[in-house]
């Protein structure tokens, strides 16, 4: 009944003053609940100045949470939300599907070729971008430079796993509770399998050889495994197996970490205010073995919108707005270069002030090394580089995961997880067909 | 009647219960008190107790993130809805197998209870499917429906418990003056069932307030109840156990306060038939 | 003393909730079930096609289930545990007469109130964390190594989180039984010279019987479905140490999204949790006869 008031109500106003100001559109936009997402929503005065027709309701959840509720809605067209933010993941497969509209039409001033090739190339199916990055990640080696020094040690710009290992080893102090390196140990395909994956393409390793047979039985696994056992149990902090993203950065913001391998946005965290380490960071490539792939994935978290929304204007008003240069200016006048969501745009990394930012070339050289196509030594019949891009890959990764976070927490033997982490994804996958 | 108690005795069973208390509340009051420290004094190590700057700044980020009062309201909206909406279907229920009991009755009442039992997440889908054509996702109503359904088994059953200790004699008094059921049940039974029903009203408020799987799951902005306000800080960015803490002292502290104000209330009415 | 009116009286009340109950019963388990001879993930619409036993034979075979099972079982048997041995235990304390009773019971009965995602991650983050949760402080502060209660004891420390939950719960309705007991009946058998333990045991246990059985009843409705907890802080692991019955069921059809799988593990929970049920209706049925 109200609704019908205000509808009416509305009409009259369109009715006397011819005009569409009074149709305020109310658009959901569900979102993460990370540092950047949470700086947009202080920012949206600009927005709303902009768009006085447009009000952005906000859901944020944390990021396991996000994944399943917008997943099942878009997947049921439940039509709760009219943007959605997702990962490289999901765009491919979601693209596909036509689950999403296709951004392909957004006005020049958005200047789509300005996105780094990397990045675009990720959001894009058969032609039609089907998202809009927001920020865009690799990963990189964050260091204690005053540790390094004490330690009578170098970072190269480039490091090996060796390097990273004598590095680990000289800072851990236990007794002073400085540990050498802190890793992802949470089991989740988008924690501990992130890493994880990313760090076996550097050791020659892959999910899947061309006939989609799981490769977790080969040589090149069980070396990854054991170096990341033997790092973690040496040098790493206790109670790794539960620690992700936001649990290492807490334990590096706080100074009991010498190395933290991880995204390339948390380069702006541990340089900021809330770190106890600010001035003390520097920052390397993600390791190698000589094989010519890097350990470090590629990652952007992007606006989409799904393709049943009833606002498809309104929505694409605000991803334009929030994806946009002018975005990336708003947020460095009244927070300062560094808290810039990263990773997207060429001309924030041409622009002369971002390039003072200390970890800005080095997240750019990440994100440039990064190759979603071609992800290990030898190829593969899949696309993503610290994931497989195909729908069952969340089930499968967070399994593997959960064997891999028990051989680190110990429960488990390294050759029983890998065994494991074979026999269920073997499994998974003639269960899903890819086997025969 | 009065045990004589020696005053040495008493002192030693109020200090043992008094700190075993304090040691069952202790999670609380620190998330409490950690909710007015700075996100450095949150993690000091030694742990800083009272004497800390104590700030407000928490809250203040804890609401400039996401509005408070609107989760709030849905919250007490969805849980009395659903709570009243419970009572009114449940009352006649249990009225008439407490005081007509048929040779089913005790089934009945057992097969209510064990639709409890039904996994909620094996569910989630086909509810997601029949909300989404119902046109209750996200809204108010829908979470006071499936509220309803999920705890109207322990309302029955509550209410049937406390229905049967109210001695039949006096039914039989009433109908011996003539009375018909409709005025037995406005004059004689209400007002011995009233703290009963009271009783009930407070426990379901409290167990519709706590659902976290359904009122996480089928809302998303207009109808989000404080379950979902706290969903936003399981793991947010760096440093947050003060603000975690803050989240987590508004979404508890409302039922909080309900509880410990209707404590007599809700104690002399949970007992489930178990006292005889 | 029911008249023929009288009972269908009693029939057209009772049944607004039955057919309700019905309804939420028959229409997402018969939807469920349906699902479940189907092969349909959610991220692959359109490749829906019957599947007949198939998701049945997968959720079976898969080698988390009798895990899931056990750590079902050991999570709601723990829990029962330390609840009512700490509610016997601390309805016995609160019994007796003691200055300020009733703010120590405001401070018991508190974690009742507290959701189960902010109890999970108030544990998890501020108690159990071994670098800056306070039982780490407390361990380093006696010399000790901080105990990773997470990945060292994980089935543990979620009992711990959960009882502390469900703790206040039994204490009230035990203390509640407690108190209406004949306090003249023990009086009287301490004339007898009856010793405490005595008393104990011929006397309060039989009175606690029926009690005990209600916050069993009770509590293994709750306890079966036990989500958010886990979800919060170990997320079923490391590998499947605490992975139950309803968390692998929301693996299959909330992280795959595979419908089929998800519902067949519901309709195998909702047969096992009914097996359960009718054991306990045996048990109820006995103790709350009237």
């Amino acid at each position: 009944m109200t609704k019908t008031v205000r509808a009416l109500m509305g009409a009259c106003a369109i009715g006397a003053f011819s005009t569409a100001a009074f149709a305020e559109t109310t658009i959901t936009v569900a979102t993460v609940n990370n540092g950047d997402m949470i700086r947009m929503q202080g920012l949206m005065d600009d927005f709303n100045t902009k768009n006085p027709d447009i009000k952005v309701e906000w859901v944020t959840l944390e990021e396991n949470t996000l994944r399943q509720k917008v997943t099942t809605d878009i997947a049921t067209k439940g039509g709760q939300f009219d943007v959605l933010t997702i990962g490289t993941y999901e765009v491919p497969i979601w693209g596909k599907q036509g689950w999403l509209v296709s951004l392909n039409d957004l006005p020049a001033s958005y200047d789509v070729d300005d996105l780094l090739p990397a990045i675009r190339g990720g959001l894009t199916v058969d032609g039609e971008l089907y998202a809009s990055p927001f920020y865009g990640e690799s990963s990189m080696v964050m260091y204690r430079k005053d540790l390094m020094e004490k330690a009578g040690l170098t970072m190269p710009d480039a490091p090996t796993w060796d390097d990273i290992k004598a590095a680990a080893a000289a800072m851990t102090d236990k007794a002073g509770e400085i540990y050498g390196i802190c890793l992802r140990g949470k089991a989740g395909w988008g924690e501990n399998m992130a890493f994880l994956t990313a760090m076996s393409n550097s050791y020659g390793a892959k999910w899947f050889d061309m006939d989609w047979k799981p490769q977790f039985d080969s040589e090149a696994w069980k070396a990854t495994l054991t170096d990341y056992l033997d790092l973690m149990n040496n040098y790493g902090p206790p109670g790794a197996s539960n620690n992700g993203f936001n649990e290492n950065l807490a334990l590096f913001q706080t100074g009991k970490c010498g190395m933290w391998i991880d995204a390339t946005v948390a380069a702006s965290f541990v340089t900021g205010k809330d770190s106890t380490v600010a001035d003390k960071v520097g920052f390397a490539l993600a390791p190698d073995k000589g094989l010519g792939k890097r350990g470090n994935w590629l990652w952007a978290w992007s606006l989409g919108i799904p393709a049943g929304s009833q606002k498809v204007d309104a929505a694409k008003k605000f991803v334009e707005w929030a994806t946009s240069k002018e975005y990336l200016a708003l947020v460095a006048s009244k927070e300062g270069w560094a808290n810039v969501p990263p990773g997207t745009r060429a001309s924030l990394y041409a622009n002369p002030e971002y390039q003072k930012v200390p970890f800005a070339k080095m997240t750019l050289d990440s994100i440039n090394s990064a190759d979603p196509q071609h992800p290990t030594v030898d190829p593969v019949p899949y696309v993503g580089v610290q994931f497989v891009a195909i729908p069952e890959f969340q089930g499968i990764g967070t399994a593997v995961g959960q064997q891999f976070s028990a051989a680190l927490a110990g429960t488990t033997s390294l050759e029983d997880a890998l065994k494991n982490a074979q026999d269920l994804t073997t499994r998974e996958m003639t269960k899903a067909g890819y086997i025969k | 009647m009065a045990r004589a108690v020696s005053t040495r005795r008493k002192a030693i069973v109020t200090v043992i219960a008094w700190g075993i208390g304090l040691a069952i509340f202790f999670p609380i009051l620190w998330t409490i008190l950690t909710s007015f420290k700075t996100e450095a004094d949150a993690i000091a190590s030694p742990p800083k107790f009272l004497f800390f700057d104590w700030t407000f700044e928490n809250y203040v980020t804890v609401q400039e993130r996401s509005d408070y009062f609107r989760h709030f309201w849905n919250s007490v909206v969805m849980s009395v809805g659903s709570t009243v909406l419970a009572l009114i279907i449940a009352i006649p229920a249990a009225w008439s197998m407490a005081f007509i009991p048929g040779r089913w009755t005790k089934d009945v009442l057992m097969w209510m209870l064990s639709t409890k039992m039904m996994p909620a997440v094996g569910v989630l889908v086909p509810m997601y499917l029949m909300f989404r054509d119902l046109g209750l996702l996200d809204t108010v109503s829908g979470l006071v429906i499936i509220l309803t359904l999920i705890n109207l088994p322990i309302v029955v059953w509550m209410l049937y418990t406390y229905f049967k200790e109210i001695p039949g004699e006096i039914l039989e008094a009433a109908r011996m003056d003539g009375a018909n059921l409709r005025s037995e049940i406005i004059y004689v039974l209400t007002p011995m069932a009233v703290p009963g029903i009271a009783s009930t009203m407070l426990l379901n408020i409290i167990l519709a307030w706590n659902e976290a799987f359904w009122t996480l799951n089928l809302t998303a902005a207009k109808a989000a109840p404080l379950t979902a306000f706290i969903a936003s800080y399981s793991s947010p960015e760096g440093l947050f156990y003060a603000k975690l803490s803050a989240a987590s002292t508004m979404a508890i502290a409302p039922i909080l306060i309900m509880g410990w104000f209707s404590q007599k209330q809700l104690v002399r009415g949970l007992t489930f038939g178990a006292v005889k | 003393m029911a008249t023929q009116a009288s009972r269908a009286a009693a029939r057209l009340m009772i049944s607004p909730a039955v057919v309700l109950l019905l309804l939420w019963m028959i229409v997402p388990l018969g939807m469920t079930i349906y699902f479940s001879f189907l092969r349909y993930n959610l991220l692959m619409p359109g490749t829906e096609a019957f599947a007949g036993f198939d998701n049945y034979k997968y959720f079976l075979t898969d080698p988390a289930f009798f895990t899931s099972i056990k750590n079902t079982l050991v999570l709601v048997l723990g829990v029962l545990i330390i609840t009512v041995g700490g509610g016997i235990a601390l309805a016995l304390l609160l019994d007796q007469p003691l200055w300020g009773q009733g703010i120590v019971r405001v401070l018991v009965i508190a974690p009742f109130f507290v959701m189960p995602t902010v109890s999970a991650l108030v544990w998890k983050n501020m108690f159990f964390n071994p670098v800056n949760g306070l039982f780490a402080y407390a361990a380093k502060a006696v010399g000790l190594q901080p105990f990773d209660f997470l990945s060292q004891a994980p089935m543990f420390s979620i009992i711990i989180i959960v009882a502390w939950q469900w703790l206040p719960f039994a204490t009230l309705i035990l203390l509640t039984a407690m108190q209406s007991l004949d306090s003249e009946q023990l009086e009287a058998a301490e004339m007898d010279g009856a010793s405490w333990g005595n008393r104990f045991i011929y006397i309060m246990v039989p009175h606690l019987t029926r009690a005990v059985t209600v916050v069993i009843l009770i509590q293994t409705i709750f306890l079966l479905s036990t989500f958010a907890e886990i979800l919060v802080t170990t997320n079923g692991g490391p590998g499947t140490a605490t992975t139950n019955l309803t968390y692998l069921v929301y693996m299959q059809s909330l992280l795959q999204f595979d419908v089929g799988g998800g519902s067949a593990g519901g309709i195998i929970a909702v047969i096992l949790a009914n097996i359960v049920a009718i054991f306990l209706m045996r048990m109820i049925g006995k103790n709350l006869e009237t």
